[in-house]
């Protein structure tokens, strides 16, 4: 049976399925067991499964990622928590330098099963350090897996496929799909790591996209629809492994390159796509490809000014046409006039 | 020394990390082990007496000073030999070298050079022993540098809270590379002390005497091994060579001369000799025997080594 599901609901079912499957899966995160709930996505675990599985911890983020990590090589699944990627980053050593490592450097002798889940903040005056999205430096580190699911169906089927994984995995939600509907089947399913979707198909131009990105990926793709421009949208699901045999095969196809993504433009992941291209299928290419990702800029916290910071779906719409070749158009904006663009919907009242 | 039978093995554990590190610094300059080796010549009390109070099943963590250590555990001394060759017999296959040597069979987890890093890990373990259900102690090394990391509080914190089975034992050797502890901690402050802090029971030791470590390290790891939580040692001692490479750098001048000819009498294989020979304790040729073994294993552990084939792949980046 497949029904309607939040994103936050998939990830909560995930959790719930894999703990119930596994006795040797357990949750840790600041919040984890509060009222809260990691915005939902961990509320009634604790009183399912018990203090001894879903934990809260100190604030030690850099030394809880080593107990996971020890946990993990003692026969554990741990699944650590993170509210915001920018606190991750206090836990970069053990990441980059252990979690990623103890496989290749011990011979093989070592696995690290692991999943780190963290979370994307946009909007509502996230500003500089709420809001950072940066899959590009995970994915930079051979030994990581990294995993950005857009729908409610993959966020429970890359969950699952992560925590069964026998590798670090880090997991990156984008808070502004939480809330997001979609058709999730019930009971256990898995998406494969490594396999990007192909979100809608058309013939004329590529636009691989990332996490929410496929959202206004896919609507920009709509109006070009209306224009007769067929663009095929992939979203990448999983950075790495990175199914570079989806990419190029449509853009082998289509000819043309757009790439957007939840992080910044410079040595991100439109960089690492379009590379693959020019690596791959540079005799395709019937046009310069193009990204449409963050400004080089730490985020500002204005609605005002994050308003002019984030690309939209206009902004691929305009790079499409652009693309194509088309005559530069303004555009009607995709937003109906007064509708904040600081909030992922209408229905989001704050604070995060 | 609470537990006499235990002084020839204590006095094998020390002869055989010495014999192996001398034999390391010996065959060096020939350059074909291709890694950088920190060895622990005059700490090897530590290890040797720390270890000897842990059971096989038990896990060890260390850190890039670590071949005291993992032979202490019980580690092979041919599949480290080969590892630092980079032979494809070497303990991780080649892909660590002196900085990461593992032994799984004896319970010598790992070992890693980020100072202080291997620590939360070890907590980890021991946090997934309690998870589990499985009765093991964890001993994680460290030296006293890793005590200035944030993630040692972290770990320690934890350990506490969770009164987990760990053995925090510091080696406190003054130096962090060539900075001395003046430059680091404030003076006056041991640094037990600062892991007081935390709640946790500590306890201050020569390190250079194998006895004296062998009967602290046995108290904690019972202690743990009953529930009743974390210890952490600071045991001090001192590395006789430079902090990275065979020679010793008292040329250098960022210790004295005097300091190391003080450390240098307190030679942890020595002071055994002169303390149970002298009493009885244990028999001259029971020694002999031992130190003839040990030659015979180094001398087949480098032939080993030397006659190993290299890798022909790096390890796979992914667990399948």
């Amino acid at each position: 049976m497949t029904r309607e599901l939040r994103f936050f609901q998939a990830l909560r079912e995930a959790t719930e399925i894999a703990m119930s499957r596994d006795p040797s899966v357990y949750i840790m995160g600041l919040g984890v067991p509060d009222p809260k709930g990691i915005f939902g996505s961990t509320l009634g675990l604790r009183e399912k499964f018990g203090e001894a599985r879903v934990l809260d911890m100190p604030t030690s983020e850099n030394g809880m990622t080593g107990v996971a990590i020890g946990s993990a090589l003692a026969g554990m699944r741990p699944i650590l928590t993170h509210q915001r990627i920018d606190f991750a980053l206090l836990s970069i050593e053990q990441i980059v330098n252990q979690a990623a490592k103890w496989h290749t450097m011990f011979g093989g002798l070592m696995k690290v099963p692991l999943v780190i889940r963290m979370i994307v903040g946009r909007g509502w005056g996230q500003g500089p350090q709420h809001s950072q999205s940066l899959q590009a430096w995970f994915a930079h580190v051979p030994g990581l897996k990294v995993v950005m699911p857009a729908t409610p169906h993959d966020a429970k089927g890359l969950l699952l496929a992560s925590i069964e994984d026998d590798n670090p995995v880090i997991f990156i939600e984008h808070r502004w799909l939480y809330g997001m509907s979609g058709p999730v089947p019930e009971g256990h399913y898995t998406v494969p790591l490594g396999i990007a979707r192909v979100a809608r198909e058309g013939r004329d131009l590529t636009i691989v996209s990332t996490s929410y990105m496929t959202l206004e990926a896919l609507r920009a793709a709509e109006r070009l629809a209306e224009e007769g421009i067929a663009a095929e949208v992939v979203d990448l699901r999983t950075l790495s492994p990175l199914d570079e045999g989806t990419v190029l095969e449509s853009v082998r196809k289509t000819g043309r390159l757009l790439v957007t993504d939840t992080g910044w433009k410079t040595f991100g992941i439109g960089a690492e796509i379009i590379a693959r291209a020019a690596e791959g299928c540079l005799a395709s290419l019937r046009a310069a490809p193009v990204r449409v990702c963050l400004p080089d800029l730490p985020t500002p916290t204005s609605a005002a000014l994050a308003a002019r910071f984030y690309p939209r779906a206009i902004h691929i719409w305009k790079e499409a046409r652009n693309l194509m070749g088309l005559a530069g158009a303004e555009g009607r904006p995709f937003e109906p006039p007064g509708v904040p663009l600081d909030v992922p919907d209408p229905s989001f009242v704050g604070p995060f | 020394m609470s537990d006499p039978a235990k002084l020839p093995i204590l006095y094998e554990l020390m002869l055989r990390i010495r014999r192996v590190e001398e034999r390391i610094a010996d065959l060096y300059s020939e350059q074909e082990m291709r890694c950088p080796v920190h060895l622990c010549i005059g700490q090897e009390a530590t290890a040797a007496g720390a270890c000897a109070a842990l059971e096989r099943t038990d896990h060890v963590y260390s850190t890039h000073r670590s071949h005291g250590h993992y032979l202490g555990k019980g580690g092979s001394v041919r599949a480290m030999m080969a590892e630092i060759y980079g032979k494809a017999t070497g303990c991780s296959k080649g892909n660590g070298g002196s900085m990461h040597l593992v032994d799984l069979s004896v319970g010598y987890m790992g070992s890693t050079p980020i100072v202080g890093s291997s620590i939360p890990i070890g907590v980890g373990d021991a946090f997934g022993a309690v998870l589990r259900g499985e009765k093991r102690v964890t001993m994680v090394f460290f030296g006293e540098g890793a005590t200035e990391e944030g993630v040692f509080h972290e770990s320690v914190n934890f350990a506490v809270l969770r009164k987990l089975p760990v053995v925090f034992l510091c080696e406190n050797n003054l130096y962090s590379v060539y900075s001395p502890m003046s430059v680091r901690q404030p003076a006056g402050r041991e640094v037990y002390s600062v892991a007081q802090g935390h709640g946790i029971e500590c306890h201050q030791g020569a390190g250079n005497d194998v006895a004296a470590v062998y009967d602290l390290a046995r108290k904690a790891v019972r202690k743990a091994r009953e529930g009743g939580g974390p210890t952490f040692l600071e045991l001090k001692t001192y590395r006789w060579r430079e902090h990275c490479g065979p020679n010793f750098d008292n040329d250098l001048g960022y210790r004295t001369v005097e300091e190391y000819e003080e450390w240098r009498k307190l030679c942890p294989l020595e002071a055994f000799e002169k303390r149970y020979l002298a009493s009885g304790a244990v028999a001259a040729d029971e020694l002999r025997r031992i130190a003839e073994r040990i030659e015979r294993e180094v001398a087949d552990a480098v032939a080993f080594a030397k006659s190993s084939p290299f890798p022909q792949e790096a390890q796979g980046v992914y667990a399948p």
